[in-house]
């Protein structure tokens, strides 16, 4: 197999007494997508922040393309094609939505303003936004803005996305909707990491499933035979798993 | 199908022809008014600099700086010790003071922005006073109880009292003017559009690309540099300086803070409605004394908890307005569509 896209290598935090990664190992392969699952608090959104270099490591590496990325900024990691969406969404609330995409597309994207334009557009047509495109980000519906945070990450154009929690609220329509765009987007060539409590949503996107608890993978491999394990069972006992 | 991209909406055409027609008549004021008026207008205009340069640090960089009355009387000294010891004319020295300020700027911010948060605000502070300190020390402008601009210099300006008072009025104006203009072409340019998101989410910014740190230390910079031109502007009307006036928090920050807070921070046109409210209650309630200080901290409280975010927040959140052409609105290109879709 290819030399993976992005690695973690032996990363642990913990805050105070609280361990939120112990050790962990994870490799991406190019064109791979990988599911996440894991209860509240097992450190998922931490994971992210580790790559995407919002939160600091207290010990190992994070690698993208071969290249050890562990002490370069958030801004720099977005430039280099790491994609991020925030699972509580932080729009820029003052700012249309098409502004929004602009500042991902220009900054994260490293291109000119004029030339972001079309791009911007089309993804807010995809994203189901294209009407709301003029309309203050402070002003959408929570729907509307987990649809912002997924646009606005593939706006800067990403080689590595990761998604928290996209799917959290939509109706089953829409779902479908997401998971076909999911595959769009898998399609144009872009390594996918998503954490995600809509399980089957996941199953039908993902090539490989994790699952986090108290900040170490106690399961990996095949969804359909993650989902079905001891081991998930006993952590997700008594929680509708929607399988 | 294409799209358009453009910055006007239908409140900034009317805005902007508003603010035209208000720029004459403000630039007419030497003909309508007395020498009263144009001072009044002068200290307003001086003002609405002040606090706009302020929201653009607090407002939209989040810098919570409350040492910008470093640059206030740095650049009055500048001008006074330009024109006293240098023999420079007072009006070449307001630009002059503007870019030494910049210049100036660049070492204090590597040293302010160690600090975060509140020790950022408090490190600001500390610096305004070592530069108070500073100027005390200069016996040659006065030392601790400051100087006069000389005669020789002031007449160097224009020959009559009324030309001079025309003069710097119309200097004044000018200089808001151009900051003003200055900040709309900022917050309309690339960098602007990395500001509002600054503004908006620190963290978001940073993960879609943004050098924050880099795009807050320019601001700074460009904040002194504006900050200083109005302080020069600002002794130059007054023909005195003393460390303590040119270094007051009192009057070159705290005063700011009241106006962009009560106004609206962190949208341009709030620094210019709080001057507006500012200035109404000073000419009413001034004579009253200490009452008015405590009026003036009860207006700001009642705002604080009525509007969190301004008269002029309130606005936009209400009526989506902007005076100044600064959002980006796309229109999409029906018309050809439909062509295609008829083809």
């Amino acid at each position: 197999m290819n030399s993976p896209i992005l690695a973690l290598d032996k990363v642990s935090k913990h805050f105070g007494a609280i361990v939120i990664a112990d050790g962990i190992d994870l490799a991406l392969s190019e064109g791979e997508a990988l599911g996440i699952i894991g209860p509240n608090g097992a450190g998922k959104t931490t994971l992210f922040g580790i790559v995407s270099g919002t939160v600091a490591p207290d010990s190992g590496r994070v690698l993208y393309a071969g290249r050890d990325i562990t002490h370069i900024s958030p801004a720099q990691r977005c430039t280099i094609g790491i994609g991020r969406s925030f699972q509580v969404p932080l729009p820029f609330a003052g700012m249309s939505v098409f502004e929004n995409l602009v500042v991902a597309a220009a900054f994260g994207g490293r291109r000119r303003e004029r030339e972001v334009y079309q791009g911007c557009m089309d993804i807010l047509d995809r994203c189901g936004l294209g009407e709301k495109a003029n309309r203050r980000a402070g002003s959408l519906t929570l729907i509307d803005r987990k649809r912002l945070e997924l646009a606005r990450a593939l706006a800067t154009d990403p080689r590595v996305l990761l998604l928290d929690e996209v799917a959290g609220g939509l109706t089953e329509r829409e779902c479908h909707v997401l998971i076909g765009l999911i595959a769009d987007i898998r399609r144009s060539g872009v390594s996918i990491i998503w954490i995600e409590h809509v399980v089957h949503a996941l199953l039908a996107s993902v090539d490989r499933l994790l699952v986090l608890h108290n900040g170490a993978f106690i399961a990996a491999g095949d969804p359909h035979t993650v989902i079905k394990s001891p081991a998930v069972m006993e952590i997700y006992m008594g929680i509708e798993t929607d399988v | 199908m294409s799209i358009r991209v453009g910055f006007a909406s239908r409140s900034s055409r009317i805005g902007m022809a508003a603010s035209a027609v208000a720029l004459v008549v403000l630039a007419a004021a030497p003909f309508w008014g007395g020498r009263d008026d144009l001072q009044l207008l002068s200290q307003i205009y001086t003002y609405v600099a002040l606090a706009s340069l302020w929201n653009l640090l607090a407002g939209y960089a989040g810098l919570v700086s409350v040492g910008q009355q470093a640059y206030v009387g740095l650049g009055a000294y500048l001008l006074f010790g330009f024109a006293i010891l240098g023999g420079v004319p007072p009006l070449w020295s307001i630009p002059l003071a503007g870019v030494i300020a910049a210049l100036t700027a660049i070492p204090v911010a590597a040293l302010v922005f160690r600090l975060r948060g509140h020790y950022f605000a408090i490190g600001t502070w500390i610096i305004a006073e070592v530069f108070r300190l500073i100027a005390s020390q200069v016996s040659v402008l006065g030392g601790g109880s400051g100087t006069s601009l000389p005669a020789h210099i002031v007449l160097a300006i224009a020959s009559t009292r009324q030309l001079r008072d025309f003069l710097v009025y119309w200097i004044a104006l000018a200089l808001v003017v151009v900051i003003l203009a200055l900040i709309v072409l900022l917050l309309r340019s690339r960098y602007g559009l990395a500001l509002k998101a600054i503004r908006d989410s620190e963290l978001a910014a940073a993960c879609n690309g943004i050098d924050v740190q880099r795009t807050k230390v320019l601001v700074y910079i460009f904040t002194a540099f504006g900050t200083a031109m109005v302080g020069a502007l600002i002794f130059f009307q007054r023909l005195r300086v003393s460390p303590d006036s040119a270094f007051s928090v009192n009057d070159w920050t705290a005063f700011v803070i009241f106006i962009t807070v009560i106004g609206g921070i962190g949208r341009i046109e709030g620094p210019i409605i709080g001057t507006v409210v500012f200035f109404a209650l000073r000419q009413t309630l001034a004579d009253l004394g200490t009452i008015y200080l405590l009026m003036l901290g009860a207006v700001a409280i009642v705002v604080m908890l009525a509007a969190p975010k301004g008269i002029w927040g309130l606005i936009v959140e209400r009526f989506g307005w902007q005076i100044f052409p600064l959002e980006r609105t796309v229109v999409r290109d029906t018309g050809s569509a439909g062509a295609a879709k008829r083809a």
